[in-house]
């Protein structure tokens, strides 16, 4: 990646000016992948003709003095738990592995209506379970930065091809970190809006009350304009919000001045030095920028991991049960009902899928609910209090995405415990609601970017959007800075 | 009495074979739970039609067949429809949830039910029976419906030994509102009376269409026995009951079982069992210790009901009179009791408004009611035509007989005058004096009947009314001829 990636919107500023066609850039891109895709393994299905055929309309469109809209020809991944109609779908696991959805998801519809072309599916966790992109039951997706370590997870693959310049832009989904924290590993950018901002219909759900779909780009105007294509209400989605897009870009040149960034004086203690580091210096940056950092404490923030692998191995249980052979996806044949399930469900699913299947169930039995289930929920609460409290002092909060950066391929694969706190500074806000997100800033240990973490109050996506595009100048005005550790 | 049973689904005695528990000092208590279906256009969370009888798996989408990222939207209508039955069963309405109910069933594609749980839409009402007996409700709760299974092969239409099931998905997502009674309830007859009024009730409001033969309407009945004034005892859970008749059959057969066993000195223990037609017994289909552990929670993919009072009140201003009140209605102009069988059957039929219209065209209302308990076309025909034929027979000037006649010729006609009818007819008020020979005439003819008339045998007055009815050609009044006979007599 020596050379700049272009941007989004400098593709699509190019295309709809006339300037470049759609076609040309689709083949560069996928040139990349097939080049480099064996190696990296972010795609699991890559979508050649569909996406030249589309481009080709994307052309014909300008041709004929129409406006395909605000991301005309910009390459696109998208998770493979996003519906694509007639595509796979896959959620890289085998129960799936040939499941065609009758429909688009609404993310897809209103990327398609926007000009976006698709070039292919990318790699996840099984069912979004994970934060390597080892679970997955095609084969781990590689860090394109280093291709010994992961890139992350749950949505590993689309952060690789956004890192990878596979594609100009990438979506996600965020249970518990799974956009942010690929993210900070594969150093991009990666958002996790407000729970409800972006419509779920067509992402196939993990924790239903968690998920939420957002975008990786390789700049926070990308993933701005990202985000505004496909956020705003949609009736077919019981938990969206009452309101138009997201309006982002607008603001994002405000910068900070008289923000106030929270510091959570409590923060659980395990980002690895050269991270403390670089979220010092991001604080650093802020201040120089106009900001007032202000002290906060979280005292239930610690708690959110334990609450999450609660509820949403809960949630999962119950969204997983679908998956029985049945209607859809794989069927092992027995001779009956109980053990067809059984069959199914054991050959489909893999070994991460099936512990939190088993985790969930049992948190929600009988006996059981109150002590585990039933707490976690009152430990949601408690944490959303102390946001709360946290935003009545300040504007935004500053944390790392993630403790470390990039880890090495199976360092993590056998104890799932080490692999869940990769998680514990982007889980709380998915258990409130409120937006967070990632922006590259900085190198720490063995060369490896360092992402930062901004977390707003819930419908303040635009504050949030303000402060990340503000450590984005500080990055590029101060190049030669920028590296810590070795 | 000496009886030899298995304590299951062994030997018990029928209905006949076996006195009643009460003669056991022993008193029955039921609670029912009734699915009904809402009369909706689509199902309760997507826009797939909700219509009965269509080929199998067309009703069909993404949200029904529960495919991976479909999502369930509410219906407004059947939140409508809940909330109007509730009203019309004096329940509260209130806020409400939805929780996911998760267990494993081929015919329940989500393999979780989206229903309400423990914050029902309409909660603490109560259904008065016609004799005035109240019922308390518990709660009307919305939920969705599951597919159906066909079980081909094998005994019975069961699952198990069959060779392979079909499942049709039309069913599924169906809106339900279940409504369970408090175990209120005492004898088979006013669970039987409970079913009928309730579903008046749901018809009367448009909820549902509430059949029981399409299964738009399903009963299970919770039965247990015990000593009055003692506690409640095991109950037991009676399903495939699928007629008002089985009902009563079911909870009878039943609570003998139960008292069998109590008088036995066994358990009763906690089952779901399983009415069958054919036997005429309840069988043993799942006990307590198999029963599926559900896992509820909050369903995440739908937020809280609120209808707010504004809604609620627009509903409530909108329901229709309901059958006690019509009944009380007729009972009020007619002079007969709420729940005689005319003022049920007429008011039943939903004719009970043309007696009111009769009666406010100067008719007589319970001569309409007679009329139409036995005529149910009567009611098509023009409130005024009937008025004037019902005032003429409540002056005498037709017998009950005629004016039947005449009436039935203004079904045919769609109408017409009864006067002009009548005297078409030939019919005439016959004269005390003309009736008065004939009667004479019957008394000379048949002095045996005139005597044993006389000496108190009731029996023998049908010979003599039937000979003058004769001579009359059946134009005498039957009522004026009894009057007169039994005069002659003292």
């Amino acid at each position: 990646m020596s050379d700049q990636p272009t941007t989004a919107v400098d593709l699509a500023r190019n295309v709809r000016d006339g300037v470049a066609k759609a076609v040309d850039i689709v083949d560069g891109y996928l040139a990349r992948i097939d080049e480099r895709d064996d190696e990296i393994n972010a795609f699991n299905l890559v979508l050649a003709d569909q996406a030249r055929e589309r481009a080709a309309e994307i052309d014909e469109m300008v041709s004929l003095g129409r406006d395909p809209g605000p991301l005309a020809g910009v390459p696109v991944g998208l998770k493979d738990n996003l519906c694509t109609r007639g595509i796979p779908t896959t959620c890289s696991s085998k129960i799936l592995a040939d499941w065609k959805p009758p429909y688009d998801a609404t993310v897809v519809t209103r990327l398609r209506d926007a000009g976006a072309i698709f070039v292919g599916k990318t790699n996840l966790d099984e069912f979004a379970m994970g934060s390597s992109t080892e679970n997955s039951a095609f084969g781990p997706t590689k860090n394109p930065l280093d291709t010994t370590r992961v890139p992350g997870g749950s949505s590993g693959g689309s952060a690789a091809a956004v890192a990878a310049n596979f594609a100009a832009v990438s979506f996600g989904s965020d249970t518990g970190g799974s956009i942010r924290q690929p993210a900070a590993l594969c150093g991009v950018v990666g958002v996790k809006p407000t729970y409800g901002a972006v419509s779920r219909l067509g992402l196939i759900a993990f924790g239903s009350s968690l998920d939420q779909v957002g975008p990786f780009a390789h700049t926070v105007r990308d993933a701005a304009v990202a985000l505004e294509t496909i956020s705003g209400h949609d009736p077919g989605d019981s938990t969206s919000i009452q309101q138009g897009p997201l309006d982002l870009s607008p603001t994002l040149d405000l910068g900070v001045a008289g923000l106030r960034v929270g510091r959570i004086t409590d923060l659980p203690k395990g980002a690895s030095p050269d991270v403390e580091e670089r979220l010092e210096a991001a604080f650093d940056a802020l201040r120089e920028a106009g900001a007032e950092i202000v002290d906060v404490e979280m005292p239930a923030f610690n708690y959110g991991l334990t609450a999450y692998y609660l509820i949403a191995p809960a949630e999962a249980s119950s969204n997983l049960a679908r998956f029985d052979g049945v209607r859809f996806g794989m069927r092992t044949p027995a001779p009956d009902t109980n053990s067809m399930y059984t069959a199914t469900r054991t050959d489909g699913f893999g070994t991460e899928v099936k512990r939190r299947i088993m985790l969930g169930t049992y948190a929600l039995s009988a006996g059981y609910y109150d002590a585990y289930y039933g707490r976690a929920q009152k430990v949601r609460r408690l944490i959303a209090n102390d946001f709360a409290a946290a935003y009545a002092k300040a504007d935004v909060l500053l944390t790392p995405a993630s403790p470390t950066v990039a880890f090495k391929l199976g360092d993590k694969a056998s104890d799932p415990l080490a692999m869940y706190l990769c998680d514990t500074y982007t889980i709380p806000s998915n258990l409130t609601g409120d937006p967070g997100m990632s922006v590259p800033f900085g190198i720490g240990e063995h060369g490896l970017p360092v992402g930062v973490q901004i977390l707003a109050p819930a419908l303040k996506d635009d504050v949030m959007f303000r402060a990340a595009a503000t450590l984005e100048r500080h990055m590029q005005n101060h190049q030669d800075q920028n590296v810590s550790g070795s | 009495m000496s009886i030899t049973y298995v304590n299951d689904d062994g030997y018990y005695p029928s209905n006949e074979e076996h006195p009643r528990w009460e003669h056991e000092g022993y008193e029955l208590v039921v609670g029912l739970e009734v699915h009904v279906e809402l009369a909706t256009r689509t199902k309760l969370f997507s826009s797939a039609p909700n219509r009965f009888g269509d080929e199998p798996n067309t009703n069909i989408d993404p949200v029904t067949l529960g495919l991976p990222g479909a999502l369930p939207v509410l219906n407004r209508q059947a939140v409508e429809l809940a909330i109007r039955l509730g009203l019309a069963l004096n329940c509260t309405v209130q806020k409400s949830t939805f929780a996911r109910k998760n267990y494993f069933y081929p015919d329940m594609p989500k393999a979780y039910q989206i229903s309400q749980y423990d914050e029902p839409i309409n909660i603490d009402g109560w259904l008065d029976l016609p004799d005035g007996f109240r019922v308390g409700i518990e709660r009307g709760h919305l939920e969705e419906d599951t597919g159906k299974s066909t079980h081909v092969g094998g005994a019975g239409g069961r699952i198990h030994g069959s060779d392979y099931s079909l499942i049709d998905f039309n069913r599924a997502g169906v809106p339900l509102v279940e409504i369970v009674s408090r175990p209120d309830i005492r004898h088979p007859e006013q669970a039987k009376a409970y079913v009928t009024e309730l579903r008046g009730i749901l018809v009367a409001v448009g909820a549902s269409d509430a059949k029981m033969e399409e299964g738009s309407m399903r009963v299970d009945a919770n039965v247990s026995v015990r000593k009055p004034g003692a506690d409640f005892n095991t109950r037991c859970e009676i399903k495939n009951v699928n007629s008002v008749r089985s009902l009563g059959r079911a909870i009878e057969y039943e609570a003998r079982r139960q008292v069998l066993l109590h008088e036995a000195g066994e358990p009763v223990t906690q089952q779901t069992r399983h009415w069958d037609e054919n036997d005429g017994r309840t069988h043993t289909l799942r006990s307590k210790e198999d029963a599926d552990d559900y896992r509820y929670f909050l369903e995440p993919d739908l937020v809280v009901v609120d209808p707010g009072i504004e809604w609620i009140e627009a509903v409530r201003a909108a329901l229709p009179v309901l059958p006690s009140a019509r009944r009380a209605g007729l009972a009020a102009i007619t002079g007969l009791a709420a729940n005689s069988e005319a003022i049920m059957v007429v008011t039943d039929r939903g004719h009970d408004s043309f007696v009111v219209d009769v009666a406010k065209h100067g008719g007589d209302a319970s001569i309409t009611l007679k009329h139409l308990q036995q005529l149910p076309e009567a009611a098509g025909v023009p409130a005024e035509d009937v008025a004037k034929l019902t005032t003429m027979e409540a002056s005498g000037g037709l017998t009950a007989t005629q004016a039947k006649q005449v009436l039935a010729d203004m079904v045919d006609a769609g109408g017409g005058d009864a006067e002009a009818i009548a005297t078409d007819k030939g019919f005439e008020a016959m004269g005390n004096t003309e009736l008065e020979s004939m009667v004479d005439a019957a008394i000379a003819a048949q002095p045996d009947a005139w005597e044993k008339f006389c000496a108190g045998e009731g029996k023998a007055m049908g010979a003599l009314v039937g000979a003058i009815m004769k001579a009359s050609k059946g134009q005498a009044d039957g009522k004026a001829v009894t009057a007169l006979l039994n005069a002659k007599k003292s």
